[in-house]
């Protein structure tokens, strides 16, 4: 039953990929709907045209770089420091496409372009966990997924972008009309798929202490500019898990 | 403004991948992305939950229901390893609480 399952795995077409990727981010597309029609309300009450809102949303596809852009416009802060915010906000993504890269590298460029730019954290987590199952499935090590893992990926990005665009032009639109959206409480949807995705990776103690670790910093470091707690707490929570992981297995 | 922005993003997604066949990282490296996933989704997580609304003042209390919330769906996962079951009691528990507790 093992066997047929991973031969199963490797066998699936681009079609079925492309809908396992699509229903694997449903709860994240569930999830940004309160952020995009917020980031569509608030774009416009800051004083951005609706035009450039939704240019905002289709060429910079960054939920949080987005709303700190609207947030500094409104108090009046110049391009370099927006400008600013959005590398800070991204530095992350640096981590995750180095995660990521083993998987993609076989692929052309023509793929990776797109891979790259449309790359969420939300279609981080769903592919790290595709990938780790896999991976672990079939024992396909350097290029975990199977042949196929591509389309899952960009069904996933295709899924996440469509959405936000979708209720970034709701917003925009009759946004104001809904002015309790964050209290519906739609975001908590993402909160529990990450917290589902972390969990099962909890399998020794360099992980708990790194993920520990990564919480109480991030909670400390907080109030800082830009989200600079984020980087922080998950570099200290990487280092953590680092040396923790060295002194138990060793060196190599 | 909107065009330097997604340069900037694009600066930063594209690199790793464009230039993929031309490095591999160094097993120390490759040692602490196995750490990534934990350390960033929880980084992201842990505030959201823990400072609710407009995010400015920190709630450890029980009645913040993302964080008793977030506790059924840590059990839940740790129990079940099932990520739907994780998403549909935690999704449950945050609702039957924000609607027993009201504001």
């Amino acid at each position: 039953m093992a066997a047929s399952e991973v031969l199963e795995g490797r066998s699936e077409t681009p079609g079925r990929e492309a809908l396992h990727g699509l229903r694997d981010t449903l709860p994240f597309m569930f999830g940004s709907i309160p952020f995009g029609m917020l980031f569509g309300t608030l774009a416009l009450a800051k004083g951005l045209d609706p035009l450039a809102t939704m240019a905002m949303s289709l060429f910079v596809f960054s939920g949080s770089a987005q709303f700190i852009a609207v947030v500094l416009l409104g108090a009046g802060s110049g391009l370099w420091v927006v400008w600013f915010a959005t590398f800070v906000l991204n530095l992350r993504h640096l981590l995750y496409a180095a995660t990521l890269v083993d998987h993609v590298r076989h692929l052309s460029q023509g793929w990776r372009f797109p891979l790259a730019a449309f790359l969420t954290d939300e279609t981080f987590a769903v592919m790290e966990r595709r990938y780790r199952t896999q991976s672990a499935k079939a024992d396909l090590r350097p290029r975990g997924g199977g042949p196929n893992a591509h389309w899952y990926y960009i069904a996933s990005c295709a899924g996440m972008y469509a959405n936000w665009q979708f209720w970034t032009f709701i917003g925009i639109t009759v946004g104001q009309n809904f002015p309790d959206v964050q209290n519906w409480g739609l975001e908590f949807a993402m909160v529990v798929t990450f917290i589902g995705i972390v969990v099962p990776l909890l399998t020794s103690m360099p992980y708990v202490a790194a993920t520990v670790t990564a919480g109480l910093v991030a909670v400390l470091a907080n109030p800082l500019p830009y989200k600079l707690g984020l980087m922080l707490a998950a570099l200290a929570g990487i280092v953590v898990g680092v040396v923790l992981d060295i002194r138990k297995r060793g060196p190599q | 403004m909107i065009f330097g922005m997604a340069l900037i993003n694009l600066a930063i997604r594209w690199p790793v991948y464009l230039f993929a066949n031309h490095f591999r990282f160094p097993p120390i490296i490759e040692r602490a992305l196995a750490f990534v996933p934990v350390a960033v989704l929880t980084a992201i997580i842990v505030p959201t939950v823990l400072y609710p609304g407009d995010g400015t003042a920190l709630d450890l209390s029980w009645k913040n229901p993302a964080l008793l919330a977030s506790l059924v769906a840590v059990a839940v996962s740790y129990f079940s390893k099932n990520l739907f079951a994780t998403i549909g009691a935690g999704v449950i528990a945050f609702l039957f609480l924000r609607w027993l507790l009201p504001v």
